[in-house]
């Protein structure tokens, strides 16, 4: 359960853009029909897309109006889930895992490169409004540790140059490519690797 | 070592690509046809048979909980798969490289599973930070559909099936099965009362089984060679390959297919190029996702990687998730950010769950930075036995067991860090 940051400055209006009216369609189409409910989680997906990576007030009102439940059924989920944003996110959105397999693979300089060249506070925006930064539990990559996910994509197998390399990218908005930073395919061993040879 | 003939992820590392041509050449979809024309009581037998059991923590027997949904579906109440991708065990990183480079081992897996629990629909539930790995699984199920592997008498079964992909939103506990199928019907992710069990009373009230991914994708190459092949390794009850994930300090983290039933220790210094500092500088292994409990030095000399071994040593392998924690980390430090993950990720449904997630954090911390007293070691383990056993789902005894590992094998590291001038001093006030 997580504690949840309600922007103070709330957009009047909301309504899908026409593209995702098609794709909000298409996400109804792949539950029973009297189960539209199913539908909340990709919608509000679609409505934290549309709305530069978080979702205001009244785009939950006009979610829960599309399926027909009430508010608080779609609040609730909004709230409930930790990939909601109810407040601005920065264009580049950085989550640092902290949980143990980072941790003791050195995740903490990671949050010092995040303070350094992001801003000092946790889930505030930087100074050129450009980033912000948040630290969240396991992200599932824990062989590729420490890994942090910026917008959709993992970065893996840092360390505090490459990611101080990463953020300071942000500025001309010319990003690495992402996945591991030390030349991992996936997961495979870096070196000595027995297995799976002759492919 | 298990030999790269009998690894069943031939493309583990990505080395080939995960299209659909290039999963036939692997040998993917072959044969098919001929599998699910034996019927449901020989696939769902030779599971059995095969003495798969569930990959996803539980290790639940694979074939009888297949055998558990009803034999035919009643009408208006139809049959659904749901596949478990919302892998989020720290530690545990196997099912994201199966979804992005071996997806349609999982997808003909899929149909032939649900073909032997007569369901027409099924749901994959993947994590939703796994973005890309969903977009990949996307276009493997549209490459599935367009060749006629999927849909309307998919692969020429004579079955129809329709996959669908929903994307859970960064809840932990979503990896609960009755708490990912409340997330699937639109609601909060909190654990439903078992019984009634999914399987007779599950998605939309109608009979449902929930399997891992892992799970559901060696299936095919299971019935393909045979139960009598897969239960070749192994010890007795605790057969087949298994991905073990080996992360932590190790010069080499990775993924490997191993035989089950391997020393943890060859693990380790073979395939992860042992321990950072040597073998000697070994500190404890969290050997099956951040749940199970830590083992010390002298148990991870001999230990083997199976349910039952791992059970005997008081943990278990759970996802086999291996956390190699080296001399250089501070334990009580490791295990208090696992215990804040747990306070993070508990649903806040059930009372010990919710409150003593936080207060183990909160003991933990303290004893880490020194300002506990000696007394409140074992009020530590008084509260794991509070929340253990006392909640809906297994996340109580996730988030207790691994504190309570570490109050078994590291205590004198943990009083070694309370003050005792601190402790007279409070005994003095009482």
């Amino acid at each position: 359960m997580s504690g949840k940051h309600v922007a103070k400055n709330q957009p009047k209006t909301f309504t899908f853009s026409s593209e995702n009216i098609k794709k909000m369609k298409e996400i109804l189409s792949k539950y029973p029909e009297t189960r539209k409910k199913s539908a909340v989680m990709p919608l509000l997906y679609l409505a934290q897309k549309q709305n530069e990576g978080w979702i205001p007030l009244v785009a939950i009102q006009y979610i829960a109006d599309q399926l027909d439940v009430p508010y608080i059924k779609v609040y609730e989920v909004a709230t409930f889930y930790t990939m909601y944003n109810l407040a601005p996110v920065g264009k580049y959105f950085v989550q640092v895992c902290t949980t143990t397999p980072c941790a003791i693979r050195g995740s903490g300089k990671i949050i010092e490169m995040c303070k350094k060249h992001i801003s000092e506070k946790e889930g505030h925006l930087s100074s050129d409004k450009k980033s912000s930064w948040i630290e969240v539990e396991c992200l599932g990559a824990c062989v590729n540790a420490p890994m942090i996910q910026i917008n959709d994509d993992y970065y893996e197998d840092l360390d505090a140059d490459s990611a101080e390399k990463i953020f300071k990218s942000f500025k001309d908005d010319n990003l690495p490519k992402f996945g591991s930073q030390k030349g991992r395919k996936g997961s495979e061993p870096i070196k000595q690797r027995l297995t799976l040879l002759k492919n | 070592m298990l030999q790269d003939k009998d690894r069943i992820f031939k493309n583990l590392y990505g080395d080939d690509s995960f299209d659909l041509a290039s999963a036939i050449k692997r040998g993917d979809w072959d044969g098919t046809k001929t599998i699910i024309s034996k019927g449901k009581d020989w696939i769902i037998d030779e599971i059995k048979k095969s003495e798969l059991r569930g990959r996803g923590g539980a290790g639940f027997p694979t074939g009888v909980k297949w055998s558990f949904a009803p034999k035919e579906p009643k009408e208006g109440r139809p049959h659904y798969l749901v596949i478990n991708a919302d892998e989020s065990e720290p530690g545990t990183c196997k099912d994201r490289d199966i979804i992005r480079y071996e997806p349609q081992k999982l997808i003909e897996g899929c149909l032939i599973a649900s073909y032997a629990v007569s369901a027409h629909v099924c749901y994959i539930y993947i994590r939703g930070e796994y973005v890309n790995e969903g977009k990949v699984l996307q276009q493997a199920i549209n490459q599935a559909y367009e060749n006629g592997y999927l849909g309307k008498n998919a692969a020429g079964s004579g079955w129809d099936l329709d996959i669908y992909i929903h994307f859970g939103a960064g809840a932990y506990i979503c990896g609960e099965e009755t708490a990912l199928l409340e997330s699937l019907e639109g609601n909060k992710g909190q654990p439903r009362l078992k019984p009634p069990f999914p399987a007779l009373i599950g998605l939309y009230g109608c009979p449902t089984i929930v399997n891992n991914v892992e799970t559901i994708a060696v299936v095919p190459t299971i019935l393909r060679r045979g139960s009598e092949w897969f239960a070749s390794f192994g010890k007795p009850k605790n057969r087949g390959t298994k991905i073990f994930c080996i992360s932590g300090n190790v010069n080499n983290p990775c993924n490997v297919e191993e035989e089950m039933s391997v020393p943890l220790k060859y693990l380790i210094e073979k395939h992860a190029g042992g321990v950072v500092g040597g073998w000697e500088n070994l500190q404890a292994v969290i050997p099956g996702g951040s749940s199970m409990p830590l083992l010390p030095k002298s148990t991870c000399e001999t230990i083997l990687m199976d349910f039952d071994s791992l059970i005997e040593a008081k943990s278990g392998l759970g996802t086999a998730g291996i956390v190699v924690i080296d001399k250089s980390q501070d334990i009580v430090k490791c295990i208090a950010r696992i215990a804040r993950f747990y306070k993070h990720e508990s649903c806040g449904q059930c009372t010990p769950c919710r409150e003593g997630s936080g207060w183990m954090w909160r003991m933990l911390e303290r004893i880490g930075r020194g300002e506990a007293d000696i007394a409140e070691i074992d009020m530590l383990m008084d509260v794991t036995k509070q929340i253990e056993g006392h909640t809906i789902c297994a996340f109580g005894e996730g988030s207790s067991w691994p504190v309570q590992g570490l109050l078994r094998h590291f205590r004198k590291e943990m009083e070694d860090k309370c003050d005792p001038q601190k402790y007279y001093l409070r005994e003095n006030i009482i």
